[in-house]
């Protein structure tokens, strides 16, 4: 276990190296340089930010030692700072003279795009399992009949325009809830118990949007897991000493279903970061996802690679923790009968 | 073809997309308006005889560039399933046949492609270059070909001992023509639907794109960049929003349906 935990983490090594690699390509593809012409579609892109540009990836130098001065950069964490939004680091906060704090733009939105994204799967996994089962143990009714035309649907919809619909729905035409932002005005007056209510108001429809194609996806991964299970011989086995078919589902065949799942977590961990751009910019959540939306349209160099950069970490630390969690959760692998 | 009626799945997806494709052929003679012709005496008109599906904000008879959308949709699927499907058969051959350090150099490639989330690799490519069409094409391409390179490789393998390929080979074909009339016919069925699916998903990535404005650029319609302006009056014209996103969804619909259908038609298991 110990020595697959320290192979799992070297491994990461030469992952990250390669992520450098392709961020470090894109960033490059613009044509020129990245302070050329393109640039210029920024009107705060003045000669003084260009020339701050060229000093911070140092372009004046071959693209060898560019590459070499970049990654030295990063690997102390430092993205350096946001052009757009009055020179905020990128990432994390930073101290002035006078001893002013200025928060980065990464520490203030990545917490956000966490929360959304963690209630998001912790929805995804509790509806589609169950959903996954009901259809499996049903299947074949229109029980089962249902839940695959939902599931056919929540693939094909396109989520901005579910969230357009919700929003006309329960915001504009009903004023059930709140569609932009986190917060009420007047957030800070509230009692804690209001302020907690308020931001879970908010979160309601962002959640919502964010989780649905996942919830599709592994409804139907649990469904085809099920079927596959409820026909192997152990649970033949169990039906024919008598069991009650109830534990036999949930008990026997739940179990070797879900464990799966804890890979599929994993995998769909920057399909979930990348998604949140798109719910986050409709909600105008503060988040990373609009962060990374804003600087896109601003030209914001140093964000754009910023959050590039951590948003492929987070994945390979995802991966980390799926693949650890599914060592720890399968005895098979745990005692390391299987790799 | 016979097979299709056999296949409820299949036929209802073939239908939708033909009926799309037929759409956007003749866009040109049945569009009742030049999509892009503005006029300001009929502004945000709700849907009519005159206007089926209403008008924009600009007096743009949305029926029109409905149907102008559906070109582009259309484009934008095949073109950029086209470059993942070509790239991905090209790296998933090579490390299917030749495996070893080939094979390990494209699959580690393949894993970093996919640790990067793929809506910020595609946003990041276009900050660093304009919003066009032909560029957004490119890029869901560029950023789409992983599964099928894994799809492609596992066939290989599975393909490479069998007796066939080996007497090929003995025979002295060269690699070249072993990967061309041998392995990848016994492959194409995991491409084609990979494809079709592909295609489905491209069109979301699209219209995503162009309803945040980074995608198909105004004047040109899209049903993504209507659905930004169904966004600006949604209080006041809900036809610019039900629209394009019914259009979206029954055209990825119909492409997930054809894919899951050619699936089980396409699988021998099922011929039987």
């Amino acid at each position: 276990m110990i020595s697959y935990l320290i192979k799992r983490i070297l491994w990461m090594i030469p992952m990250l190296i390669g992520i450098s690699l392709v961020s470090f390509f894109i960033m490059h593809l613009a044509p020129g340089d990245v302070t050329s012409s393109e640039a210029s579609f920024n009107p705060k892109a003045s000669e003084e930010s260009r020339q701050k540009l060229r000093e911070l990836y140092n372009l004046d130098k071959p693209v060898i030692i560019q590459y070499g001065l970049w990654v030295k950069r990063i690997a102390q964490l430092d993205f350096g700072n946001s052009f757009a939004s009055h020179q905020k680091p990128v990432l994390w906060e930073r101290t002035d003279k006078s001893g002013n704090v200025t928060k980065g733009l990464i520490q203030e939105s990545l917490p956000i795009t966490l929360m959304i994204n963690l209630l998001g799967i912790c929805i995804i996994f509790s509806i589609s399992i169950f959903l996954g089962t009901l259809s499996a143990v049903r299947q074949n009714t229109w029980v089962d009949r249902s839940i695959t035309l939902f599931v056919f649907i929540g693939f094909a919809i396109p989520g901005f325009w579910l969230a357009l619909l919700l929003m006309y729905w329960t915001g504009v035409s009903n004023q059930w809830l709140p569609i932009s932002g986190l917060h009420s005005l007047g957030y800070q007056n509230l009692s804690n118990f209001d302020q907690f209510t308020d931001l879970l108001k908010h979160l309601i429809l962002p959640v919502s949007i964010s989780s649905l194609s996942g919830l599709a996806g592994i409804s139907l991964y649990v469904r085809n897991g099920m079927l596959d299970i409820l026909h192997q011989d152990f649970i033949t086995t169990a039906r024919s000493k008598g069991l009650k078919e109830s534990k036999i589902v949930f008990i026997h065949a739940l179990k070797n279903a879900i464990l799966p799942l804890i890979t599929i977590v994993g995998l769909s961990i920057p399909g979930l970061i990348g998604g949140s751009v798109i719910a986050e910019s409709i909600f105008a959540i503060p988040g990373m996802g609009k962060l990374f939306y804003d600087s896109v349209l601003m030209r914001d160099f140093p964000v754009i690679m910023g959050i590039l950069t951590i948003g492929s970490f987070l994945t390979l630390i995802g991966n980390l923790l799926a693949d650890i969690g599914y060592a720890w959760a399968d005895p098979r692998v745990r005692k390391g009968l299987v790799k | 073809m016979s097979i299709f009626f056999k296949n409820p799945l299949a036929l209802s997806g073939l239908i939708i997309i033909l009926t799309i494709l037929i759409a956007a052929l003749v866009a040109p003679i049945i569009a009742p308006y030049d999509p892009n012709f503005i006029n300001i005496n009929s502004i945000l008109l709700p849907p009519s005889t005159n206007h089926l599906m209403g008008t924009d904000g600009l007096g743009r008879d949305v029926f029109s560039r409905m149907l102008y959308g559906a070109q582009i949709s259309l484009l934008v699927g095949f073109v950029a399933v086209g470059i993942a499907t070509l790239i991905g058969v090209i790296l998933g051959s090579l490390a299917g046949f030749y495996r070893g350090w080939v094979d390990s150099l494209i699959m580690r490639f393949v894993d970093i492609m996919l640790s990067i989330p793929t809506f910020f690799l595609i946003l990041a490519v276009i900050a660093f270059l304009t919003p066009s069409i032909w560029n957004i094409m490119i890029v869901i391409g560029l950023t789409s070909w992983m599964g099928v390179t894994r799809l492609v490789r596992a066939e290989f393998f599975s393909l490479r001992q069998r007796e066939y390929v080996l007497a090929a080979e003995t025979m002295g074909s060269n690699h070249f023509s072993i990967i061309i009339k041998h392995l990848l016919p016994n492959s194409l069925t995991p491409i084609i639907v990979s494809s079709v699916l592909g295609i489905a998903s491209a069109v979301l990535v699209e219209s995503g794109l162009s309803f945040l404005g980074l995608g198909v650029q105004a004047p040109t319609a899209s049903w993504g960049n209507i659905l930004t302006d169904g966004k600006e009056y949604i209080q006041f014209a809900w036809w610019l929003s039900l629209f394009p996103g019914l259009a979206i969804l029954i055209t990825v619909l119909g492409y997930n349906l054809l894919g899951e259908g050619l699936r089980d038609i396409l699988d021998p298991k099922n011929k039987i």
